[in-house]
Order: structure tokens, then sequence, then C-alpha cells
């Protein structure tokens, strides 16, 4: 009988193979009194050769296979084994103590781990990892224990392990290793990203999956929709075989498309835009065809930092995003902090209810020196490209007004000391508060663009916290209530010819689409890897049919009705 | 005994990667070396040590050498931080 045990999707594909299961053996550690003290050490210091010499081979293969970037990691492992405070710690201590080095060992490196395991940062807390990763392969060498290690693999197989080390993911043969499952981790955890870069398919966070299985039996890993099957009947291999070539068909029909416009089947032209955080994520952008950036947030040039960012480094980053966007629209949204997002050096109150709090263009307005720096980076910046300037959070049309007579303001200041500045800078506002989708017909006499931020508009309307998983339910993007002030924005947009996009989730979403295009939606700003899908999309639906559907669906009584009619009819 | 102050003027301060130079280049004399931030004082040779201060920009930062070959650490050390863009 087969088994199937769900995770999370981690990287797409479907892998079918033998597992390995990669166990990292409980070292126990005993405390033993050694009366040679000079033996010991050296037993210790052939422990760390050994070690270093392993790791110097997989620095070497990180270096060839990932690249000079992901190899550092391994040249950071290799100092730790010959780090004077750990490495004097241990010895003196099995001097001092009589102690084994095993013990030694465990001692000095638990308490570096503890230390950096008790950082305030995300960044130190990592590199606690880093240091158990090489304080095992020592001690490993110590008791004289086997690694199973992932270089010795020489069949195809995909691999389960409890979570991979960067060690081990560095060692993956991509010949052999066809996928892997883990029983910890998610989306964004070590492994899941190595995973996305070497296209392997991989499910994460499935809780048990090493528990459950053995070296050797079957496994499927679909990590499309984040299953296992452990043990599969001849029929269920077969369907995946089936699966498994579809993917890699629809894959290369998506890449097919990577420098096409995106064109419904009657003939009608969107736009395509990527969402990025920082200028490192153009390179997906571009390599997905997407014809713009749809939303560039701003906040992490303030995030992981204690002060402010300066105005020269605020310039250099938008400079980049536009010239290697080419001309391309970008839309760069002023800071939107606050909420679930925070800045420690700013010190602002707490609040009972952030997301209805401080934040975005509220605290802009009031922080002034903050935004106008803001403001004059980008404005330096908008000669180097196609950009158009975002408000977020607007709430009133007095708002809109004032953040925008701060941008002229700015503007004059600039052009008065000689500095360049573009004449065509879009300046419109993000729509994700109710009170602004239904006033839309006031705001399109005055901003060039909407930008619907639905992750934001569903939680304001439905008025349901979307962290609140008791609440989750009512997270209904494709309820005819959103539906209808969707519509009310595209609209009074297009009465007076100005254009409306949208940049949340909702986006990219496969059932949202063809609702977005039928509504008559001109700017569609997704994940750089969801362009290809949704552009192929896109390609087979034709926007009269769907339009004609739009006042029928928009009349429906529940999200139920909406899902079940696209599903049926637009798929 | 030698020394030198930096202020640090690489962005994200200083992280493993640099740090992994520092330490390799402090490693190769026989001089005493320290680094010494925010009144600490830890040893330039451990990797693990120079982590552990969290060097962030815009701090000042200060490499004493004793030894021997002091005045070759120091100027040697000044080097990677230039050229590793960490600060001047």
């Amino acid at each position: 009988m087969s088994e199937k045990i769900s995770g999370i999707a981690a990287s797409a594909g479907i892998a079918i193979a033998k597992a390995f299961v990669l166990q990292n053996p409980e070292l126990t550690i005993e405390k033993k009194s050694v009366e040679d003290s000079a033996q010991e050490i050296d037993r210790f210091q052939a422990a760390l050769e050994k070690s270093k010499e392993e790791l110097t081979v997989i620095k070497d293969k990180a270096n060839k296979e990932l690249g000079e970037d992901k190899a550092a990691i391994f040249a950071a492992h290799l100092l730790v084994l010959s780090d004077p405070e750990l490495v004097d710690a241990v010895k003196q201590k099995i001097e001092s103590e009589k102690v084994n080095a095993e013990s030694a060992m465990n001692d000095v490196s638990s308490m570096f781990i503890d230390m950096f395991d008790q950082m305030d940062n995300e960044y130190m807390k990592e590199r606690a990892a880093d240091i158990r990763d090489v304080s095992k392969r020592v001690l490993a060498h110590l008791l004289d224990v086997q690694f199973a290690t992932p270089a010795s693999i020489s069949e195809e197989v995909v691999i389960l392990a409890e979570d991979l080390t960067p060690s081990d993911t560095a060692q993956l043969n991509r010949k052999f290793v066809k996928g892997f499952a883990t029983d910890i981790g998610g989306r964004t955890s070590h492994s899941a990203i190595m995973s996305r870069s070497m296209e392997i398919p991989a499910v994460v966070g499935t809780k048990t999956i090493t528990e459950k299985v053995e070296n050797g039996v079957m496994i499927i890993i679909d990590g499309l929709d984040g299953q296992v099957i452990i043990d599969p009947t001849q029929d269920e291999i077969a369907t995946y075989e089936e699966k498994q070539k579809q993917y890699q068909n629809q894959k290369e029909e998506w890449a097919k498309l990577v420098n096409e416009k995106t064109i419904s089947s009657d003939k009608v032209q969107v736009e395509l835009a990527a969402n990025i955080g920082t200028p490192a994520d153009v390179k997906g952008v571009l390599e997905n065809g997407a014809e713009g950036v749809g939303l560039y947030r701003t906040e992490f040039l303030y995030m992981g930092r204690d002060q402010l960012p300066t105005e020269e480094e605020q310039y250099t980053a938008y400079k980049e995003v536009l010239e290697k966007m080419e001309g391309k629209p970008v839309v760069i949204r002023t800071l939107d902090i606050g909420g679930d997002k925070e800045l420690p050096y700013l010190n602002l109150p707490k609040e009972l209810n952030p997301f209805l709090g401080f934040r975005a263009i509220r605290l802009c307005l009031e922080e002034q020196d903050m935004f106008r720096t803001q403001l004059r980076a980008l404005l330096r910046a908008s000669t180097f490209g196609n950009l158009k300037i975002m408000f977020p959070m607007i709430a009133t049309l007095e708002e809109f007004r004032s953040a925008k007579s701060i941008l002229i303001e700015e503007k004059e200041k600039l052009v008065k000391e000689g500095t360049e500045v573009s004449e065509n800078i879009e300046v419109g506002i993000m729509v994700e508060i109710p009170s602004t989708a239904v006033m839309a017909d006031t705001f399109a006499k005055e901003v060039d663009f909407f930008s619907i931020g639905t992750n934001d508009l569903i939680q304001y309307t439905m008025a349901a916290d979307r962290m609140n998983e008791q609440v989750s339910y009512l997270y209904q993007p494709y309820s005819p209530a959103i539906l209808r002030l969707v519509k009310m924005v595209i609209d009074a947009a297009h009465k007076e010819g100005k254009w409306t996009g949208m940049c949340g989730e909702m986006a990219g979403d496969p059932i949202a689409i063809p609702i977005l295009l039928g509504l008559g939606l001109d700017e569609f700003s997704m994940s750089a890897t969801s362009v290809l899908p949704a552009r192929s999309q896109i390609r087979g639906l034709s926007k009269e049919k769907i339009s004609a559907h739009i006042d029928e669906i928009l009349q429906m009584d529940t999200m139920k009705d909406v899902v079940e009619f696209v599903e049926k009819n637009f798929k | 005994m030698a020394e030198k102050t930096f202020k640090v003027t690489s962005e994200s301060g200083i992280h493993a990667r640099p740090a992994t130079t520092l330490v390799n280049q402090a490693g190769q004399f026989s001089s005493d070396i320290t680094l010494d931030y925010n009144g600490k004082s830890v040893n330039l040779k451990s990797i693990m040590g120079v982590m552990s201060l969290g060097i962030q920009s815009g701090a000042e930062i200060t490499i004493k050498a004793e030894g021997s070959d002091a005045e070759e650490a120091i100027a040697a050390l000044e080097d990677v931080m230039k050229k590793e863009g960490l600060g001047e």
C-alpha cells in the first residue's frame, strides 16, 4: 500500500526514484578522564586535519558547481577549524581537566553555538548552525562514526533528511539526486532556496518523512503540489510520470513566451510586470520575461540596519533598477513601513492596531525629512529610465495632494540646483483602503494611475487580520465584494484615460486572472516566476467572452459561486 | 606595537565573507593581533571572535598588533580593509 504525506512545495517538478535516507547519526558524547593529555591532543589534532581535508574537497566542489558566492561559506567553516579561540580552548580543557577530546570539543563548541544562538539577529543565529555543522564533523571523526555523505551517492535517488545543512546541499550531485524531502523547514529555509537555485524538485516540512521511510523504498516527490508518495503503485508511478512529462512540456512552452507580448486570443494586450524588493531581483524579472516592474518595495533599503539609508544609497539602488530595466516601466513605491514591518531605529510607539495605525504615507507626511530624502533620490534617478512613483496607503485626496506637493517642491529645488530631473514621471497611488476604491472616480482626475494592493484591500474590506488563522476564512480574494471594488477602480481610471494595475498576490492567481482580464485590468504585477504561466494563460483567454459574463459574476452570492463559474467556463 | 583605527564604510558591515579574508590575513603573522570595537577586544585570528562582534556599517574599529612583525601585519590588514571595500 502506498502512502501519501503532505508538506510545503519548495521547488517545482516531479522526481521518482529510490529513497536515500540521510541520517546524521546520534553522536553520544561520554565524558571520560584521560591521563595522557598529549596523546589526546594529538587525537584532536588529527580529527581537525581530517575534517579540514574533507571541507577543502567540499569547498572546491561547491566552487566549481555552485559558484564562488555559495562556496564562501565553506571558507568560513575551514577558518572555524583553525580558530585559536576554539582550538586552544579545547586543548587547554584536555590538559587542565584531564578529559577526553570528544567531551572537551563538545563543551567548547556548545558554548560558541549558544553564544551565537542567543544573539538578537537572524544572521548571527544562522552562524550557530554553521558552527554546529563543523563541530559535528570533528566529533564524528573523534568517535569514528561514519556519516552518510551525499557525495557517496552513485545511483539515481531522492534524498530524505530531517533538514539539509549547507555542506549536505553543496555535495549533492545533480546527476544522481533527483529530488529531496525534509522533515522541517519552510519555503524560505536554506534547503528550499538551494533546491530552487539547483532546480531540483523538493518538498519541505513533511514532519515525518524520515521516520516513515527506509533506504531503497520507491518515492515520488511532487514539488508542484507539495506531496510525497511512499512506495507508490504501478498506476501511481504512471500517473506521475505523465505529470512529470506535462510539466516539462509546459516549462518548454512557457520558455518560448519569454520575448512575447501578452495578448489575449481576441487581441487585447495587457502588461505583465513583476514585484521586486532589491536591485538584485531585476535579473529574475528579465529572465522571466516581465514587461516591467509593477512594484518595487523600497522597505528593504530601510530594514536590517540601525539608521536610515542616505539619499546617495537610495539613489544608487533606484538608478540601478531603472538602468537594468532599459526603459521598461518601473513603479517604485515610497516607504511603506509600519503594520507588520517595523523599523526599530525610528522608535515608534507600540500600537494596539498597527495595521490601522501610523504607517506608510501617514508616517511619511509626518516625518518629512525622511520622506523628502527618498523623493530626492527618486527624482535624481528618474533620468535613467521610465520611473513611476507610487504612494502607499492613501485614504483621502488630501493625503495624495500633500504628498504630491512635497514631491513637486523637491523637484523644483533640484531643478534650481541644476540637477536634471525627468519631465515624464507618472505619479500614482496604491488602492488598498476601501474609502479610496469607493472614491476612485474623484482620485482618477488627479492621479496618473492606480495600483490595487489586494492583500491589504481584502483585509480592510473584510475587517479580517490576515495573520490571524481563526479568521483566515474571510480572506476571500474572489468575493463579489472585492470584485465590485476592483471594477469601480478600473472603470474610474478608464473614464479619465488613466490605467490601473494590481500588485497583490491576486494578480498572478490563475483563478483571478480571467476575471481581472474581463474587468479590463491594464497591468498585472506578480512574483517573477508567475509571469510566464500567466502569459500562457492569458493568451488562451478571450477578453470579450469573459467581459460578457462580468455583470453576472458580480451579482453572484458567494465567493464559492464565483470560483465554480470561473473553473467551469474559463479554464 | 602598532595600531590603526578604521571607519567601517561597507554597507553590510563586517560579515562572513570579509571577516574570512581579514582573519586569513591576520593568521599569516606571528604577532598577537586584536580587534577592538565598542569596548570589546577580540583575537583577530579568531573567525568566531570577529563574527561575534556583529560590526555594522559606520562603526569605528581599532586593529592592534604586538610582536616582531607588527608593522607589516597592520599594513597588510589595512590593505585588506581597503581592497574589500570595508573601510578606511
